[in-house]
Formats: C-alpha cells, sequence, structure tokens
C-alpha cells in the first residue's frame, strides 16, 4: 500500500517500544465480541493504472458539457473557469492545510480569506461577511434563523419565485424548529407578486427572502422589495444565484439586511452540483448573530501586521448548544478560488463578461421571438435565463434536441403546475452565438 | 523567503486585468444598453486590478505562509491530517466529471450515478448498515441530517420527543446540530475511565430522549467498550444511537459499527478518507443509517435498478426533504471513492492498523514526559493534559506555538474541554517512524525547556511567519475587511 509507509522493521521496533506483542493486540481495548475479524467484502485494490482507467472509465459513461450544447442553470452556472485557478489551488500548502487554528502559520489561508471578504462586501455593499458557507441553499436556513436570532419571529416569508431546491432546503431545516414558512406568488411579469406580498407583510414576520434575479432569470424590483420591509421587525435576505449580477445589483442598496448568494460561478465549474461557494454578507449591527468563520486583521507581539480568526465566542466549538450556527468545516479552498477569479477579473472583467451574459441572452430572446413572438412569458428584465412557453411537453422536446447534442434546459412543470411545457433556458458567454440561434429556431413553431 | 506579502489589493493598479475572453461584441455597450437605470447599482463593486502573473506570484507567495500535510508533520488530533493522494486530484478534475450540470438528465451522467452509487454502497460495507445519504456538505451537516431522519421517525410513531444525550467530551458540532434539530441537551460526563459511564446513561434515559450522540473512539482516543450495553438501554426506551463518525480512522475494517448498535453516522471525507482540508473545506458528510431509518433519508437517494441502471429516486414520502441542493459536494464523492478503490479491503484495515501503531507509539514514547489524560488503551489518538507542566510558568498553548518552531503543527490543543489544558495528537498512518521519532523527540526537550528555560516556550514562535497574534486586539477593534 504505497501510502502505508511502515516496513515490517518499523513495525516490529514500534511494537517493542509500545510493549505489545501485536498491532492485533493494539485493539485489546475493543471488546472481543465486538472485533470484526473477516475482510469487509469490498472492491478488491486497484494499483493507479487500473485505476486511472477505472474512474476514466466511469468518467466516459457521463455527457459533459464541454461535448454537449449546454443551455441548463437553475443554480449552477456554466461559465469560463480560467486555468490558473487549478494550479494555485493546487498547492499542496493550501490544498492540505486545514482551518487556520494556529495563525502564526496560516497567515496564507488567513489572509486569503481576509481578501474573499473584502471582495464579498465590496461585490454586496455589505460591512461585514464571512469566511464562506456550503453554499446558497444552506446559506438560505442559516440567514433565516440568523434574522430569527434578532427578531424573535418565527413567520419566514419565501417568494415562490426562488429556485425550488432552495425552498426545499429550507422546509426541511424549519420543520422540526416550529416556523412558519410562507411562499409569495409571483405575477404575471415574473416578479414578486406586490399585492400578494402586501397581505402577507406584517409585524410578525421575521424575514422576507427574495431569489433576484430569480429562478425564472427576471431581475426582481429589489429596492421597492425592500422598502417594504424597512419599517417592520422583518429582516430583507437578498440571495443571488449567479454573483455576476453583482456587476449591476447592490444588495445593499437594495436595503438588504443580509445578503446571500451562490460563489460557483466565480471559478468553480459545475462538478455535478458541488463543492460550491456560499456567501454571506450582512451589517456591522448584527456581526455577533452571523454564522461560520470571520476573519480579522491585528498584529503580533513585534506589530507586524496580521490575520486570526475572530468573533469565535459565536461559533460551535465554544458556544456549543448556543452556538449561532453548526458549521465547522465551511467551503475554505472554493473561497480561495473565488478571490483568484475575482483577482484576475478585476472590475472592468466583471462588467464585461456582465454584458457578454446579457448580450447572449437577448440574441436567445431576439431569435426566439422571430418565430414565436409570445414564447418568452414573462416580461421584466432577465439576466442569463429565460423561460419559454412550448407547444408540447418538454420531454419530448428535450428528447428530440438532445439526440442533436443539446442539453436545452430546466422542465419547470414537476415545480410549477401553472407552467406545463415552459421550459428554463439558460444562456451565458460559453454558448457560442450560433447554437443559440439553433436551439430558439428549433424550441418551438418548428 | 517575503515576511510580508501585501493584500490583493495593495498591489492593484488601475488598468490591469488579468481575464482574457472575447468581449468585443460588447465593448461598445453598456448595462444600461440592457437594464433599465432603476436596477442599476450606484455604487460598483471595487475589486483588485492585476495582471495574471500578479496574480500567480501574489497567491504563491500567500501559500508560502502557511503549514500543510505536504509541507509538515500536522497532528492536529480529531482532524485525521494524512496524506491526500494526488491520483485523487486528478480523477476528479475528468471533463466527465468536473463538467456535468446537476441538472442533466440522469441517462446522461450513468458515470455520476454510478460513482455515487458504489460509494454509498462502500460505506455501507465498511459499517454494516442498511441505508446512506451522500448530501450532506460536511460532518456537522450530517450530524444535523441524521438527527433530522431520527426526529422524523420518531415523529411518524406519533412523538419527535425532546432530548438528546450528549457526553461532554463530544465536539463542538454535536449540541449544536442537536439544537438546530429543536432537541434540549442532556451532557453526561465522562467515566473516570475516559469513556460513558453506562449508569449515567441509565439515569437519564427516559422515553423523551430521541438520541445519544456517540463519538467512538472517543475524542480522547479511547473505544466505548461499554457502547453494546448503553445501545442496548437507549433502544430499550425506544430512542436512537448517533455516532459521530470522525474517528472512523481508528476502527474501519476492524470494527463494524452496526455490530456496536448504532443506527446512524456520518464520515468525513476529508477525514477518513482523504478529499483535502482545503484550509477549511470543502468537506463532505455523508451518513449511513439502520434500515429503520432509511425511509426518512434526504432525497433523492441514488438506487441501482434491475436492469442495471442508475438512477436519483424522488418518490420518497417519507424522506425528510432536502439539505442541500443537487448531490453534495460531488467533487469530493469522486477523491473518496478513487480512494476506497485503491485500498481495498486489506488497505482499509491496515489503515486503521497503521493509525493506531503510530499514536501508540507516540504515546510509548511521551508518556513519562507529559501526563495522560487517561491510562486507557488508545486507539488513533492520544490525549494527554497539562498536569505535568503544574508548577512551570508554561501553559499547553507555549507548548503548541513552542513546536511551531521546529516545523511542526500543533496538536489540537484545549480540546476535549473536559481535560484540563488538553494536547491531543492523532498522527495518522502516512507518516513514517523517522518523522514520529522526531516529533517525540521534540516534544521531550520541550517539557525540558518547560522547566530549565520557560521563556523557549513562552516566547515562542520566533521563527515563524508571524509571532503571536494579539487576538483581544482583533475583537476590541475588528477591521473584518481592506480599509481605504
Amino acid at each position: 500500500m504505497r501510502y502505508i509507509p511502515h516496513t515490517q522493521e518499523d513495525i516490529e521496533a514500534m511494537l517493542k517500544t509500545i510493549g505489545a506483542a501485536s498491532v492485533d493486540e493494539l485493539f485489546d481495548g475493543v471488546p472481543e465480541n465486538l472485533r470484526h475479524r473477516e475482510l469487509l467484502p469490498l472492491p478488491a485494490a486497484l494499483p493507479e493504472p487500473e485505476l486511472r482507467k477505472e474512474l476514466t472509465e466511469l468518467a466516459q459513461m457521463n455527457q459533459s458539457v464541454s461535448q454537449r450544447k449546454n443551455f441548463l442553470g437553475g443554480g449552477a452556472y456554466h461559465h469560463y473557469v480560467p486555468s490558473v485557478i487549478a494550479p494555485l489551488v493546487k498547492r499542496g500548502e493550501f490544498l492540505t492545510a486545514y482551518t487556520p487554528y494556529q495563525p502564526e502559520v496560516s497567515q496564507g489561508t488567513l489572509q486569503a480569506i481576509f481578501e474573499f471578504q473584502t471582495m464579498v462586501c465590496e461585490l454586496t455593499g455589505m460591512e461585514v461577511a464571512n469566511a464562506s458557507n456550503y453554499d446558497l441553499s444552506t446559506a438560505c436556513p442559516e440567514a433565516i434563523m440568523m434574522a430569527a436570532r434578532i427578531n424573535n419571529k418565527k413567520k419566514v416569508l419565501v417568494a415562490r419565485s426562488t429556485n425550488p431546491q432552495y425552498r426545499d432546503v429550507i422546509r426541511t431545516y424549519f420543520h422540526s424548529l416550529d416556523f412558519e414558512i410562507e411562499e409569495v406568488n409571483f405575477g404575471s411579469d415574473g416578479r414578486v407578486d406586490a399585492d400578494d406580498l402586501n397581505q402577507k407583510l406584517d409585524d410578525s414576520v421575521c424575514a422576507l427572502l427574495v431569489q433576484s434575479p430569480n429562478f425564472f432569470g427576471v431581475i426582481e424590483d429589489m429596492k421597492s422589495l425592500g422598502s417594504k420591509t424597512k419599517d417592520l421587525p422583518a429582516l430583507f435576505i437578498s440571495a443571488t444565484p449567479d454573483p455576476l449580477a453583482f456587476s449591476f445589483y447592490s444588495p445593499a442598496e437594495a436595503g438588504a439586511d443580509i445578503a446571500i448568494a451562490e460563489g460557483m460561478s466565480f471559478g468553480l465549474g459545475l462538478n455535478y452540483g458541488g463543492p460550491y461557494l456560499g456567501l454571506f454578507a450582512t451589517k456591522q449591527e448584527y456581526i455577533r448573530q452571523m454564522p461560520g468563520r470571520i476573519v480579522g486583521q491585528t498584529e503580533d507581539t513585534k506589530g507586524r501586521s496580521g490575520y486570526v480568526l475572530t468573533f469565535s465566542t459565536r461559533e460551535q466549538h465554544i458556544r456549543r448548544e448556543k452556538a449561532t450556527s453548526n458549521i465547522c468545516t465551511n467551503q475554505g479552498l472554493c473561497a480561495l478560488m473565488a478571490s483568484i477569479y475575482l483577482s484576475l477579473l478585476g472590475p472592468a472583467g466583471l462588467e464585461s463578461l456582465a454584458k457578454l451574459n446579457f448580450s447572449r441572452r437577448d440574441l436567445f430572446e431576439t431569435e426566439i421571438k422571430k418565430t414565436t413572438p409570445n414564447a418568452v412569458v414573462f416580461s421584466a428584465p432577465k439576466f442569463n435565463e429565460t423561460v419559454v412557453k412550448l407547444d408540447q411537453s418538454v420531454a419530448q422536446k428535450v428528447i428530440a434536441l438532445g439526440k442533436d447534442g443539446f442539453l436545452p434546459g430546466i422542465d419547470l412543470s414537476s415545480f410549477y403546475p401553472e407552467l406545463e411545457n415552459h421550459l428554463l433556458v439558460c444562456t451565458t458567454e460559453m454558448n457560442q452565438e450560433v447554437d443559440i440561434k439553433m436551439l430558439a429556431s428549433r424550441l418551438v413553431g418548428a | 523567503m517575503k515576511s510580508k506579502e501585501g493584500t490583493v489589493y495593495k498591489q492593484s493598479r488601475k488598468g490591469r486585468q488579468g481575464f482574457s475572453i472575447n468581449d468585443r461584441a460588447v465593448a461598445d455597450k453598456n448595462i444600461s444598453d440592457y437594464l433599465p437605470k432603476d436596477l442599476i447599482r450606484t455604487n460598483k463593486a471595487r475589486l483588485p486590478e492585476l495582471s495574471e502573473f500578479d496574480v500567480v506570484r501574489h497567491y504563491t507567495r500567500l501559500s508560502q505562509q502557511n503549514f500543510a500535510i505536504d509541507t509538515n508533520f500536522y497532528p492536529l488530533g480529531s482532524c485525521t491530517m494524512k496524506y491526500n493522494p494526488r491520483i485523487n486530484e486528478e480523477t476528479s478534475s475528468y471533463d466527465g466529471f468536473a463538467n456535468t450540470h446537476p441538472w442533466q438528465y440522469q441517462h446522461t451522467v450513468q458515470g455520476n450515478l454510478k460513482l455515487m452509487y458504489e460509494l454509498g454502497e462502500s460505506l455501507k460495507t465498511i459499517t454494516g448498515m442498511a441505508g446512506v445519504t451522500l448530501q450532506p456538505a460536511a460532518g456537522a451537516h450530517g450530524e444535523f441530517t441524521g438527527l433530522l431522519c431520527i426526529r422524523a421517525f420518531l415523529e411518524n410513531q406519533g412523538n419527535p420527543r425532546k432530548k438528546v444525550i450528549i457526553p461532554d467530551s463530544a465536539h463542538g458540532t454535536n449540541p449544536s446540530s442537536a439544537k438546530l434539530c429543536g432537541y434540549d441537551i442532556v451532557k453526561i460526563p465522562t467515566g473516570p475511565e475516559g469513556i460513558m459511564d453506562v449508569a449515567a446513561v441509565a439515569k437519564v434515559m427516559d422515553e423523551d430522549v430521541a438520541a445519544l450522540m456517540v463519538t467512538n473512539p472517543s475524542t480522547l482516543g479511547i473505544f466505548e467498550k461499554n457502547i453494546k450495553e448503553i445501545a442496548d438501554l437507549v433502544h430499550d426506551k425506544g430512542g436512537f444511537v448517533y455516532c459521530d463518525g470522525a474517528n472512523m480512522n481508528a476502527v474501519m475494517g476492524n470494527v463494524v459499527v452496526a455490530d456496536l448498535g448504532v443506527d446512524c453516522l456520518h464520515f468525513n471525507l476529508h477525514k477518513t478518507f482523504t478529499t483535502p482540508h482545503g484550509g477549511g473545506g470543502p468537506g463532505s458528510g455523508p451518513i449511513v443509517v439502520s434500515e429503520l431509518l432509511e425511509p426518512f433519508l434526504p432525497k433523492p437517494v441514488i438506487k441501482k435498478t434491475n436492469e442495471g441502471r442508475y438512477v436519483a429516486e424522488f418518490d420518497r414520502p417519507q424522506s425528510i426533504g432536502r439539505v442541500r441542493a443537487f448531490f453534495g459536494n460531488f467533487g469530493m464523492l469522486v477523491r473518496a471513492y478513487t480512494y476506497i478503490r485503491e485500498l481495498g479491503p486489506e488497505g482499509i484495515k491496515q489503515v486503521s492498523d497503521m493509525a493506531v501503531l503510530n499514536a501508540n507509539y507516540i504515546r510509548a514514547r511521551l508518556k513519562d514526559h507529559y501526563s495522560l489524560a487517561f491510562e486507557a488503551p488508545s486507539m488513533h489518538e492520544v490525549v494527554f493534559s497539562d498536569k505535568s507542566l503544574k508548577g512551570t510558568k508554561v501553559k499547553t498553548l507555549d507548548v503548541a506555538k513552542r513546536l511551531l518552531e521546529f516545523g511542526m503543527h500543533a496538536p489540537t490543543i484545549y480540546f476535549p474541554i473536559t481535560v484540563s489544558g488538553a494536547l491531543m495528537i492523532e498522527p495518522t498512518e502516512t507518516e513514517n517512524k523517522e518523522t514520529l521519532d522526531e516529533f517525540c523527540e521534540t516534544m521531550i526537550q520541550i517539557a525540558k525547556e518547560a522547566k530549565e528555560s520557560p521563556e523557549k516556550l513562552t516566547e515562542a514562535p520566533q521563527n515563524t511567519f508571524r509571532s503571536r497574534l494579539n487576538e483581544v486586539k482583533a475583537v476590541r477593534e475588528p477591521v473584518l475587511r481592506e480599509q481605504w
């Protein structure tokens, strides 16, 4: 076994020092009736050449987006991953360190997180950010629980246009906690239905969580939504699935109390849904209620600037059941990937990438309207994603287009019964114009 | 080596850019060409501006300010800092895995589903359990998921119950996860042998208790030898036994946890199965459960059909629902699967054999120089208290800081909280005897210095990138982001 260094002589010498006759004897603390003496019926060990072959073959059983024309989004966006990210994060010094418990020998990780926190604050406009959450789906319930710690309320309003998987996660988290989760419907333009919201929003509400751009790609009027909670105890939680949207949208300017986002777009790659990266930011006054690790700047005994994990008294290893969250391990390396990505991108890159994404979606909408003017159902402004009404079932269409190499989009009918035959199509800078045109021409009418 | 690396913002110069993309088509456009003005932010995000090479050098330099498994012995107890095989990094980056989309139709991702199914089967085999989910994103998330399954089962029977019993030596995540599931915590003390006391459990076990959470081997590195008796006690009153699997590296291949009466266990793939710790994640926290709890697992559950196809099964009416979007930290699952396939059944057993040998070797070499917290046999880690330091001018913290000067990461300190000034040492199986010897000799020297020249400890570390950092100042005058 190449990962284990022990020679027979080592083992014998070590046993002698220990004063044990055999390695087996070292397990004497385990009662005999609980010892397992047979080998486990696991698949036989593979040497590296066979291992590589086996994993290569497994990977080849999949159709990757690099071989297909991918138009799937829905919380996982196919953006370009620059080549320098992998070699940097795969440096052993980053890859194989752990949570920086000994700051004197972890300044690399700590400074990188400090820079990450700064970038998240800049993107969201918020005052403080943590070192990351698992992803956006789990950041949603974490943000709601944080709101509940601040205002002690238990009724939560969630926009129904929020990713259905995120809403599932919210329901799972709060099922046992005696919270009331109520959904706010969307209107005919694809945005939150203001009347429905006005009816449901009152003094008893803990938080209003709205995703923008929402699951339909529609950009919500977050400023107007934020103003509704302003004079109420309710906190306004802004959730952003593709953080490229921060090129034009600032949660702070919309009045968000907590801004959360999915960071996978920033150089992480699709990875079949994970690992991803939860961005989490809030106002300074709420810092002690924020979940997750936080890095702060301080000085060493020689007066040199340095970084440490701070505000730890919020955390499980100190506060145990009174902690703000049970999070211990988060998404450290993913936060590093996002930091590297954003350092490469800069403000100009962020803007041109956003414009490219807008233009690709515009092209798709223009093309599809050529043949079917009313195929695009929601009228409000959109980013990256478009809901298209088909004239047949999505399943049939997907199979037909799949034969020509398309992954055409997400079938909305199982999440929104009223959207039967509706397809959610995502376009990013990775979609070639020729493919966008071809998809548009083949989706409806033809 | 450069002792100071300015932040990425300090190195920013207006007009530089390290990103390459064909944006000619939109060069003359503005965001306002696509959006009404009132939807566009007033203050733009300030991101740093650097060339690609500036970025590469900055992050390379930062990396050099870290201790890591690859560069230093890293005996951080409870964290299982073992070698992370590079083949895992290679396989997880294969196009077929890394570039698949989580909304893809199942017939286009049979390789992913097969890998998840097979990994799940292996985790079931290693533990002897009936069901598995790979969805939880980290160990603590797995604890939460497992407890929710227990709660759902009990709720289904008419009463979710009110309490969870947790030993005082448990990881902080245990009580925190139980609280998150709506339970009150009943803390029980560690017995005189360093393990749970059967009588102490019997005293608090009643029909209001949903579960007992146990870490086995315990955070003291000691096998809970009364576990079966305790499990029977808990089961008799209709409760469940949850096992924190953080220490599976000590027992896999030698103990099958189903035999212990465990109903649910989470793995930390970043501990036991060598997925990299990444400076604090991503982790991955699959859970395995008994037959009773299987219907309550998060959905989807990955199944194999009679025709040999792999499917994500969503039609699970009793499921607790999703605990995370998509399928969990899939990239970590590829790494763990690769590792298990490399090891095979002999390798799995050899891992825990050698992990236990290494810990006991350190114990044997250090027990006359430091005070063992408990005399009971050690498994994969050994815990010392600060008793031997009493009467000197140094604390456990000083021992840890002095170790850094010798180029070794400190053990976990002050945990478990039940041991005064705990030093928790977990060498793992991938360290060779020479490294262990060097560590032990250094520790012995430090013990001597503690008595003869304590300032060497209290002023340490001097030769690291920074000396001790002022944590009080960090809280009193918080600077949590770059300031302009």
